[in-house]
């Protein structure tokens, strides 16, 4: 019985909240970049750099924070500076918006030619973050470290092994579950998120009925602006904040987003907790599990991992071509914005 | 003003940016530039032939120059002695082995009937598949990473020729591109994108791993060359007598003369491949290609078949990028896997296309050129703009300090911008699809 808790704890330590917590960002990553599907219909390769960059601003306003003073106790300041740094990406997407994507959308350009536009626009917020924050790893968590350390764990339960569950973690899982909650509350009860839906659902049906569609994109951008941020910055914390690995983390969002289905908010969510799943369980040495749960004769000798955690881009990548051959549209499909 | 005027007066444009680098700086930086400038004309030329030719969005461009750099190590670099006797026959089998249990899911897929039992037997194929697999890869593996790490650990090449290499890079993109589009194309645009991204992010994540293939992230360094060494060079007395004659230093005109054996050796390939890709564009193949391009459903309707229309094109495009990355190791003279990064091997040769003009393969051509010599020459032109601006500040002011230090990222700001401006004002590129 000690044996099965015990392997619980090592899986709960190892898989279960790293990959919650994951997931949690992929998340909402993967929601932005829905939402931009859903109503402008294009795949926004700036996403990934969006995050980026609303992370500096939030990186920059906590270091301004820290030098006044100003600390959110046990907690981390940068939760302080999240406002500002999504006031700023809202800002910024605002201002790409109405100075590049603005254009293509009133030619009714084809929606490969906005994906090239992001590309540019891409390589602008990438080289603004290096121009602004540098190109190397920046370090912004302050308060306590965990909420509960392995030390304290087995002390509390005298189980022999240990379970770290990081202050990073537990604000990741708590903040995506109030914005999930929230922006679900918009969509789905107020009228400008009805409107959202009713855009994405049939665009010329909702102008019909007198929907303002420069109304509906901005409110978008600013939604996304502001999942973006939070991701990122919540990302940052959790890891740590490099430009590069922005341009990275693309893939596994937008795995997520396919996977899910693409303009479907729910369908993202779900996605994003499938890949982060499926990443570190695959990339998981399960040596440690295994020989809790299996008689001792029968305890492995190697390390049980089914593939090298480099190839976790594999992973994402391989669940998305499956997705894709045998359910093209996702799993949540027909489940518009 | 004619095209021809027009297009003529454009590569003299570009012609002398590059004659006024090697005047402003060095001749060498200007011949470093025209070499990658060709072979970036190269890989725009394949990526004009999937973009421009048959409208198909693939951003896995790094993938595949990456492959041809692979072939370039596969091909030239001498058998490590030992490795295959160790390891090499299981290594080889085990990948047949792995294929084998792929083609045999694939086949049971197709084969069965749908229900229970079909996925049954196709799940457990797929593992017990993968645990023979491993059993046999992994071990062998293991006694290959063995055979004196410092220096070698993988298998090593074939010992060819090198410029046998640049073929084979071509070939090897174009098998993978073959695997790749099987599964990917007829996919909407934006999944082929992400699928293609994700597949040039594997290709670069085995190639840092798999350390008995390339030796990972350890290199391989010492590829044979297809021009002599400036050392050897610079001991030829006949070398040294021709070179003072012209009113070089030996050191000076060593470094120029192998740079001009490549350039000439690389002007070459792109000639053939221009000549190759432009006859293209005007048979009928090229003209069905645009059909199906801008009208997928007439073109069906016509009676094309559009997805292997499309998966031909998909090779070819891969094949040329996959011999420029072939071309760009060889001139580098060592593989080195971490140095792939998709923003300069994917997007940038992206912008070149863009800016030269989708559908032109001068344009590609020019756009090579072009937007190489930018990416170079961006970083000390911003030095010089960020010492004007700052000009005013006192020394050790921190804006000035960062300002100055951060002019090495102005090169991704500037290509953004350009490629957003030439997307504005000038959708079709310089010089535009007829």
């Amino acid at each position: 019985m000690i044996d099965f808790l015990n392997a619980f704890v090592a899986l709960s330590n190892f898989v279960l909240i790293p990959a919650i917590s994951y997931g949690a960002q992929l998340a909402l990553g993967a929601l932005g970049v829905t939402l931009i599907y859903g109503i402008l219909r294009f795949s926004n390769f700036a996403h990934g750099d969006t995050m980026a960059f609303g992370a500096m601003c939030t990186i920059l306003v906590t270091w301004l924070f820290q030098s006044w003073g100003i600390s959110f106790g046990p907690l981390p300041t940068a939760l302080l500076a999240m406002p500002f740094g999504i006031l700023a990406t809202m800002g910024l997407v605002l201002f790409t918006d109405r100075y590049v994507y603005k254009f293509y959308r009133e030619q009714k350009a084809k929606p490969v030619i906005l994906v090239i536009v992001s590309l540019g626009v891409m390589f602008i917020l990438n080289g603004l973050v290096r121009f602004i924050i540098g190109p190397n790893d920046q370090r912004f968590s302050d308060g306590e470290r965990f909420i509960i350390s392995v030390r304290e764990f087995k002390a509390l339960t005298g189980l022999k092994e240990g379970l770290a569950f990081k202050t990073t973690q537990g604000i990741t899982i708590v903040t995506a579950v109030i914005v999930v909650i929230a922006l679900f509350w918009f969509l789905n009860r107020t009228r400008t998120g009805k409107s959202m839906r009713a855009y994405s659902d049939n665009e010329d049906l909702a102008l019909l009925s007198g929907i303002n569609p420069e109304r509906v994109v901005m409110v978008t951008w600013l939604i996304v602006a502001a999942l973006a941020t939070i991701a990122g910055t919540l990302y940052g914390l959790d890891k740590s904040f490099k430009p590069f690995i922005f341009l990275q983390l693309l893939l596994p969002v937008f795995a997520a987003a396919i996977v899910g289905g693409l303009g479907s908010p729910l369908g993202a969510i779900a996605g994003g907790f499938t890949i982060a799943f499926s990443e570190v369980m695959i990339t998981y040495a399960w040596k440690k599990v295994a020989t809790y749960v299996v008689p001792e004769s029968w305890a492995p000798d190697t390390l049980v991992q089914l593939l090298s955690t480099d190839y976790k881009f594999a992973v994402s990548f391989v669940i998305l071509i499956i997705v894709l051959l045998f359910r093209p549209t996702g799993l949540f499909a027909g489940k518009s914005v | 003003m004619s095209d021809s005027v027009r297009n003529t007066i454009y590569f003299a444009g570009v012609a002398l940016l590059i004659i006024i680098t090697g005047f402003v700086q060095s001749w060498n930086t200007a011949l470093f530039i025209l070499n990658f400038g060709l072979i970036s004309a190269i890989m725009a030329l394949g990526v004009n032939l999937q973009w421009g030719f048959a409208g198909l969005f693939n951003v896995g461009i790094m993938g595949f120059v990456a492959l041809g750099g692979l072939a370039t190590v596969l091909v030239s670099m001498p058998a490590t002695p030992g490795a295959w006797q160790a390891g090499g026959a299981s290594v080889i089998g085990a990948l047949v082995l792995g294929a084998a249990t792929v083609v045999a899911a694939v086949i049971l897929m197709t084969k069965m009937k749908a229900g229970k039992l079909r996925s049954f037997s196709v799940f457990g194929v797929l593992v017990v598949g993968f645990f023979v697999y491993r059993g046999l890869f992994d071990p062998a593996v293991g006694l290959i990473e063995e055979i004196d790490p410092a220096a070698t650990g993988y298998l090593g090449g074939l010992g060819l020729p090198v410029l046998l290499a640049w073929p084979a890079g071509g070939l090897l993109a174009a098998v993978v591109a073959w695997l790749i589009g099987k599964t990917a194309l007829g996919l909407r645009s934006d999944y082929l994108a992400i699928a293609t991204l994700g597949i040039s992010e594997i290709i670069i994540a085995v190639m840092k791993n798999e350390d008995w293939l390339g030796r990972g992230v350890k290199n391989v360094v010492g590829l044979p060359r297809p021009a002599p060494y400036e050392v050897d060079l610079q001991s030829n007395a006949a070398f040294i007598e021709r070179a003072n004659g012209l009113g070089f230093d030996a050191v000076t005109a060593s470094t120029l003369w192998v740079k001009l054996i490549y350039a000439g050796l690389f002007t070459v390939v792109l000639v053939i491949l221009f000549v190759m890709a432009q006859r293209a564009l005007h048979s009928p193949w090229g003209r069905m290609m645009r059909a199906i391009r801008d009208n997928e459903f007439a073109a069906e309707a016509m009676g094309k078949n559009v997805t292997a229309r499309h998966l031909q094109i998909f090779v070819l495009g891969s094949a040329v990028c996959g011999i420029a990355g072939a071309m760009m190791t060889t001139l580098d003279g060592q593989l080195t896997p971490g140095t792939y990064q998709p923003l300069r091997f994917t997007f940038l040769v992206w912008v070149m296309v863009i800016v030269g003009g989708s559908g032109n393969n001068l344009g590609s051509v020019l756009g090579g050129f072009l937007i190489w010599w930018l990416w170079v020459m961006v970083e000390p032109m911003g030095s010089v703009l960020m010492n004007f601006v700052t000009y005013g500040m006192t020394d050790g002011y921190w804006l000035k300090d960062h300002l100055l230090e951060s002019v090495a990222h102005m090169r991704l700001l500037t290509m953004g911008l350009v490629l957003l401006l030439v997307l504005r004002f000038s959708p079709r590129g310089l010089i535009p699809e007829k």
